[in-house]
């Protein structure tokens, strides 16, 4: 269970080096502390919190997987379809852009710039805090929040 | 963008990524695999917007804003739903697909 | 001068029935017979209004009663072929309301006394209302459909009162026999209405009894296995009105009906209901004297002889009062039948109809006058059987003064009702055809007989064994009594034959004295072998009964007619034809629609799976389904 955590690690860090690759190094450099440090930090503890010693990781039953596998590789094959028979006209550059000029687009009022979801980002980072400490607490805390009164 | 790799190839690979993803996440049974899964699913889109902003659109920045909010909300998301996943784990002892399926016929 | 009032007649009956139907629980008892008694009230004073205004004020034209009409179109088939709603007022309607009224009048009164202290009191009054609303409706029906219409209305209030006493076996399956027994006769009635709807074109009366209209004049145009089809047809519509009448071979209901109670005979089975039958044989009489040169007029004359013949045999040997009473309006009814039988048509031809029409009329006095007596007797009493009363005279002296007069009219003694009908009867039979003539001087001798064998028996010999003294019955039940008593005297000297004939023109009748006299005879004859077998005591009856042996216990067994058809349903109807229908209906019919309903559930059971709750198929279903439209969009649709 742990190792399949750390493959998605990885997956995150090679990520953050395609985004290293196009000179988004601010992008990458989000990827790597969002992603790879807090979410893989926070499933590998919620991992050791459910693990059982004994636990053995059970397999679907293998026709649910065939059928499903089938399901993937022809939705694959659309995608791959659609993305062959286009032409995209690719712009050759080599524009590197830095994090003062990410920093202006969000926060800018004009046209084009993206400060109205960074304002809900917040509230909606805010929710979530909320919500998660109100789920996690549990019974027992409640209990004894209330027994002094 | 990145020299000698065409824009076709990145988004076979982030096609190809999303679909592992997709089975990973009707496959798993247990609740913490599917959500690594989501997030593998997450990951592909994000770098899609990116790859196209970088390879047909340089000078706008519209592509990175954007993903920088998918991240955001994949990790609140994540977030929440683990200490779902707690509190169920609280209840029936258990993070087994097969033991949540009781909202049936 | 304007008859719109005459539609009120019916429609207040009506009110009064659905007034009493809808707020049954919330009318005290005494307040629904006041409501009763007071719209019937209404009713009846209109009639006799109407009757003034029709035969007086309006009078005839050119010598003849006008057939005034007012219709609506109900249903329409055709441009010729409608089904109209109306009121038609000519000479029997008009006399028919009186009778309806003043007979339904009298019932009222005396149920409120009868029925005292009865639970369904207000039911009772509402059917009461029903019946005597849909009895309006019949004689005033415009057309074949609506007679028909209201026929089965009757019959339904006839069910409806027969079986008023819905705890008693018996009263249900007196009820339900009535039904079937007059619904199968009217299967009769409805083929033969439509055979005439096919073959002229239409069903209105006034168009169908017109002589020189190209109904009557057409008749031999259309022929079907050597007799007209219109023949056929009148022959069929007889049927029906046989059953209602209870004419052999459909009379077995009528004994069985007097379960109900007593008033209702005297209203529905004395008077009214069991007339429809020789009323419609009167609305259609052209049809029926002309058509085939009357050829299904000699049918219902000869059914009708036999009919009265049969039981008046049968009422001799009854011990039940209320059964003696049923035949002897069998009896009369077969009276009634055998002169329109012989009747014909044009003025003093016509005296067979008028005949028929004036012993209806009189004899719905003196038999509502009979059943009533008999009510209050057994009212005071609480049985019906002959060997349980006797000696009433001393404690009811209404009654028995009551009863008296009413049997005289009926064995026809003058100056009564029924000497003047019934002598016209005879002078009609014997004018026609002699045979006929003989039975019914026969039957006039069995009627005086047995009325006065009953007689005797109640009032006369020996005291029964009564628990308490039986004592007068109140003055709500002995005034309809007076009030009949009254009719049944002065009923006879109304010149009749002034308003009703056959071609509505009237004539002037002479009094036959040779044959009034032999009838006068051959009821005094009655009356006297009665009084010598039952006034005292003795033992001339049993003797006599014992030398008769099997002809005596076959007409007590009213000829074991019940038995038969008892026979014929059980055995052959029931098991053949009834239990193999059942069973294909359960199998087969009942097996598809439960089959269908079991397919569904099998169906239902295997799509149940979809619902999982698993949210990985729910996930799996979404992808799938999402790539199948992005294939049939991309690819296959915009090709």
């Amino acid at each position: 269970m742990l190792r399949s955590v750390i493959y998605l690690s990885f997956v995150l860090v090679s990520i953050a080096g395609i985004f290293f690759l196009i000179d988004y190094n601010f992008l990458a450099a989000i990827q790597l502390t969002v992603y790879a440090g807090g979410i893989v930090v926070l499933i590998i503890f919620s991992v050791l919190l459910v693990h059982h010693i004994e636990m053995e990781l059970e397999m679907a039953k293998a026709s649910k997987k065939i059928v499903t596998a089938i399901a993937c590789i022809i939705g694959l094959g659309v995608f791959l379809t659609a993305i062959y028979s286009y032409d995209f006209n690719v712009i050759t550059n080599s524009l590197t852009t830095t994090t003062a000029d990410i920093g202006a687009g969000l926060l800018s009022y004009e046209a084009g710039g993206f400060i109205l979801p960074f304002e809900v980002i917040s509230v909606l980072l805010l929710a979530a805090m909320i919500g998660a400490i109100v789920i996690a607490k549990g019974k027992k805390l409640t209990e004894k929040n209330n027994q002094p009164q | 963008m990145i020299p000698g790799i065409s824009i076709y190839e990145i988004l076979t690979v982030t096609s190809i990524l999303f679909f592992i993803g997709v089975y990973g996440f009707i496959t798993r049974t247990n609740l913490i695999s599917i959500l690594i899964s989501v997030e593998l699913m997450l990951n592909a889109s994000v770098v899609n917007f990116v790859i196209i902003n970088k390879y047909l659109f340089p000078e706008v920045l519209q592509g990175v804003y954007f993903s920088i909010f998918i991240i955001a909300v994949a990790a609140a998301e994540t977030a929440l739903a683990v200490s779902i996943i707690i509190n169920l784990y609280r209840q029936i002892s258990s993070v087994e697909v097969k033991d949540i399926e009781t909202m049936k016929y | 001068m304007n008859l719109n009032h005459i539609i009120l007649i019916p429609l207040i009956p009506l009110a009064v029935f659905l007034i009493l139907g809808l707020f049954y629980n919330k009318i005290k008892p005494a307040v629904s017979g006041y409501v009763g008694v007071l719209g019937l009230l209404i009713s009846t004073s209109l009639a006799f209004y109407s009757a003034y205004n029709y035969f007086f004020v309006i009078g005839k034209t050119e010598g003849v009663y006008q057939t005034i009409v007012e219709k609506t179109v109900w249903m329409n088939f055709t441009d010729s072929l409608h089904i109209d709603m109306g009121i038609l007022v000519d000479p029997i309607s008009v006399m028919m309301l009186i009778v309806v009224s003043v007979i339904s009048l009298m019932v009222h009164i005396y149920s409120r006394g009868y029925m005292k202290g009865d639970p369904g009191y207000t039911k009772y009054f509402a059917f009461l209302s029903l019946f005597t609303f849909s009895m309006y409706g019949l004689v005033l029906a415009t057309n074949l459909f609506q007679i028909y219409i209201f026929w089965e209305l009757v019959g339904v209030s006839s069910y409806l009162l027969i079986g008023y006493y819905y705890t008693k076996e018996s009263a249900v399956a007196a009820a339900k026999k009535a039904f079937v027994v007059t619904r199968f006769a009217d299967l009769g009635f409805l083929i033969g209405i439509l055979i005439i709807g096919y073959y002229t074109g239409t069903f209105d009366f006034e168009t169908l009894n017109n002589p020189e209209g190209t109904s009557i004049l057409n008749w031999a145009s259309t022929s079907f296995m050597g007799l007209s089809a219109l023949t056929w047809a009148l022959v069929l519509i007889f049927i029906g009105g046989a059953g209602k009448s209870a004419m052999f071979p459909l009379h077995i209901w009528l004994p069985d009906a007097m379960e109900g109670p007593t008033p209702v005979s005297a209203l529905i089975h004395a008077a009214t209901m069991v007339v429809a039958g020789v009323y419609l044989v009167a609305r259609l009489f052209p049809m029926y004297y002309f058509i085939e040169d009357g050829f299904a007029l000699n049918i219902v004359a000869f059914v009708g002889a036999f009919t009265a013949l049969f039981a008046a045999v049968i009422a001799i040997t009854q011990t039940d009062i209320k059964r003696v009473l049923a035949f002897s309006t069998m009896s009369q009814l077969g009276y009634m039948m055998l002169a329109l039988g012989v009747s014909g048509y044009e003025g003093h031809e016509g005296l067979g109809y008028m005949a028929s029409m004036f012993h209806l009329f009189t004899h719905a006095m003196f038999k509502a006058l009979l059943f009533l007596c008999a009510g209050s007797v057994i009212h005071a009493i609480h049985s019906n059987y002959l060997k349980d009363m006797g000696g009433l005279r001393k404690y009811m002296p209404i009654t028995n003064i009551t009863f008296l007069i009413a049997a005289l009219a009926i064995a026809g003694v003058p100056p009564l009702a029924g000497f003047w009908s019934k002598d016209e009867i005879l002078v009609a039979a014997f004018e026609h055809n002699k045979f006929l003539y003989i039975i019914g001087l026969f039957v006039a001798g069995l009627t005086a007989f047995y009325i006065f064998r009953i007689y005797f028996g109640i009032f006369w010999g020996k005291e029964g064994a009564y628990k308490n003294k039986p004592h007068e019955s109140p003055w709500s039940m002995t005034t309809p009594l007076l009030i009949l008593a009254f009719l049944s005297i002065v009923g006879g000297f109304i010149p009749f034959s002034e308003f009703i004939s056959a071609d509505q023109a009237g004539f002037e009748t002479h009094m036959n004295y040779p044959l009034a006299a032999i009838a006068v005879f051959a009821g005094l004859i009655g009356i006297g072998l009665s009084w010598l077998f039952y006034k005292k005591e003795n033992e001339l009856a049993d003797k006599f009964a014992n030398r008769l042996g099997v002809l005596f216990t076959s007409a007590f067994h009213k000829f074991y007619f019940d038995e038969l058809y008892l026979f014929v349903t059980k055995k052959i109807l029931f098991n053949i034809i009834a239990r193999s229908a059942a069973r294909f209906d359960k199998k087969y019919v009942d097996g598809t629609m439960v089959g269908i309903g079991n397919q569904t559930v099998n169906t239902s059971e295997k799509i149940k799976g979809l619902q999982s709750g698993k949210v990985q198929d729910y996930a799996f279903a979404f992808i799938a389904g999402a790539v199948v439209i992005a294939i049939i969009f991309i690819y296959i649709w915009t090709n």
